[in-house]
């Protein structure tokens, strides 16, 4: 049977209720990978880590991201798509361009309910509204080389604020900071905006 | 700018809520999933269960609870009570738990807290501090606060964030229960001292409790009989402290 998305099990993180949006299925076959029209890469857990259960996949996502397939990470997920992570030794899928670094002089990680600025029209904003609150836990964040690819910001810390990127998109690859999966109602309308994009 | 957080806390035994909840409307008041997700509608911003079974069947009864409110549920929820190694960790958050919080094993073992850290990323991680004023400082206490363990809790909180904890749940003994108000002198000097963020348990009675916590620099606020007797809804309390100029996530 053909899924017509893929959630990757990255070993550690359960996925029962982005897989209850999206229709997915939880896998970490390379067949069952390379069949599926889209792809979402989960994110609990420690880059390296990761980055190194998924050494047996890693050439399918990368594929599949220059297949055109569409493709969404979510926090660490996201994180995967670049080359190098302060938090890890190892390679990321180096799908995109940049690298992902720690916060610095600001409480963390970043934990809670924070605001994303949309800074320009995405398919996966459908619905929801400019600023609305989604739910972040993470200790680093991305720094992609091309600006162009930022579609949504967030900002964090009081007296010297980063304001960081919480959504990429380029072209086929979508990545989000926070977990959609746990941002109540307007993170299920972005799961499942993901899931309405035609192929 | 990140909101400050409204944390709801449910006691559950042998897979059901405990703590004589009466809540109106429910078909079933002690079924955690169905509190949970009544919670969600009314805009609370996570749910923290801690699991006081005591019997061998333990571990499977929380597995179900676990699956099935990360079914139901789509807010972030942490689950507690008794985990004592990093295999029982691991499997919560398998299971589909945001966060898992340890208390005693922490303290009985500080070594568990960085490997459940390196396991899950530390961001995940929350240690669960139970601490009471002793004359000369707010002691350490385990089990389920009957055990004093002659530790400063201010150096326990920057102990456990170097080891790689990602949150510090502090919950004050001398205010649990009283209504009275968060312990604010400790919650102030244990925000000061670490990096992490630091949520506020034990007291709270009304919403000016909460606003006093967030004015310390708690990151969020934790009760749970004031919320299950509804003293005052979750959306009201958000109201009050969205007026004293607190940002809080709105429905």
């Amino acid at each position: 049977m053909t899924f017509d998305t893929v959630i990757l099990d990255l070993g550690i993180g359960n996925l029962s209720n982005v897989q209850k949006v999206t229709g997915g299925k939880v896998t970490h076959d390379t067949d069952d990978i390379s069949r599926a029209e889209k792809i979402i890469l989960p994110g609990v857990g420690n880059f390296g880590d990761v980055m190194e259960s998924l050494q047996t996949i890693k050439y399918d996502i990368i594929d599949a991201a220059k297949e055109d397939k569409y493709i969404l990470g979510i926090c660490l997920g996201m994180q995967l798509f670049f080359r190098t992570s302060e938090e890890g030794k190892g390679e990321g899928l180096g799908i995109m361009d940049g690298v992902v670094s720690r916060f610095r002089g600001v409480r963390t990680p970043h934990i809670g309910w924070n605001r994303l600025f949309m800074g320009r029209e995405c398919p996966l904003f459908k619905g929801i509204t400019d600023e609305s609150y989604f739910y972040f836990v993470h200790s680093y964040f991305v720094e992609p080389e091309d600006i162009d690819c930022v579609a949504g910001t967030t900002v964090y810390g009081d007296e010297d604020p980063v304001r960081f990127p919480s959504v990429v998109w380029e072209r086929n690859i979508f990545g989000v900071q926070f977990h959609p999966e746990k941002s109540s109602s307007n993170g299920l309308r972005l799961l499942k905006n993901f899931k309405e994009l035609s192929t | 700018m990140l909101a400050k957080r409204i944390i709801a806390a449910l006691d559950i035994k042998d897979g059901r809520v405990v703590k004589g909840v009466k809540f109106v409307n429910l078909r079933d008041a002690g079924d955690p999933v169905e509190l949970a997700k009544r919670y969600e509608d009314e805009g609370v911003d996570e749910i923290v269960f801690l699991d006081i079974t005591a019997s061998n069947e333990k571990r499977d009864i929380l597995k179900e609870l676990v699956r099935t409110v990360a079914t139901n549920v789509n807010i972030p929820f942490t689950v507690g009570g008794g985990l004592k190694d990093v295999d029982g960790i691991r499997e919560i958050v398998r299971d589909g738990a945001d966060k898992v919080f340890i208390n005693t094993a922490a303290v009985e073992d500080p070594g568990l807290i960085r490997e459940a850290s390196e396991a899950l990323g530390s961001s995940n991680l929350v240690i669960a501090v139970d601490a009471k004023w002793n004359g000369d400082y707010w002691e350490v206490y385990t089990h389920g606060g009957r055990k004093p363990r002659g530790i400063d809790v201010i150096e326990w909180a920057k102990e456990v964030e170097e080891l790689g904890a990602g949150e510090i749940l502090l919950t004050s003994m001398d205010t649990d229960g009283t209504e009275d108000g968060f312990d604010i002198t400790m919650l102030r000097e244990v925000v000061k001292a670490v990096n992490i963020p630091v949520v506020a348990s034990g007291g709270a009675g009304n919403p000016e409790h909460f606003k006093e916590a967030f004015a310390v620099d708690a990151s969020a606020a934790l009760a749970a009989s004031i919320f299950h007797y509804k003293k005052f809804t979750i959306g009201e309390l958000k109201k009050y402290l969205d007026e004293s100029g607190i940002d809080v996530r709105l429905g």
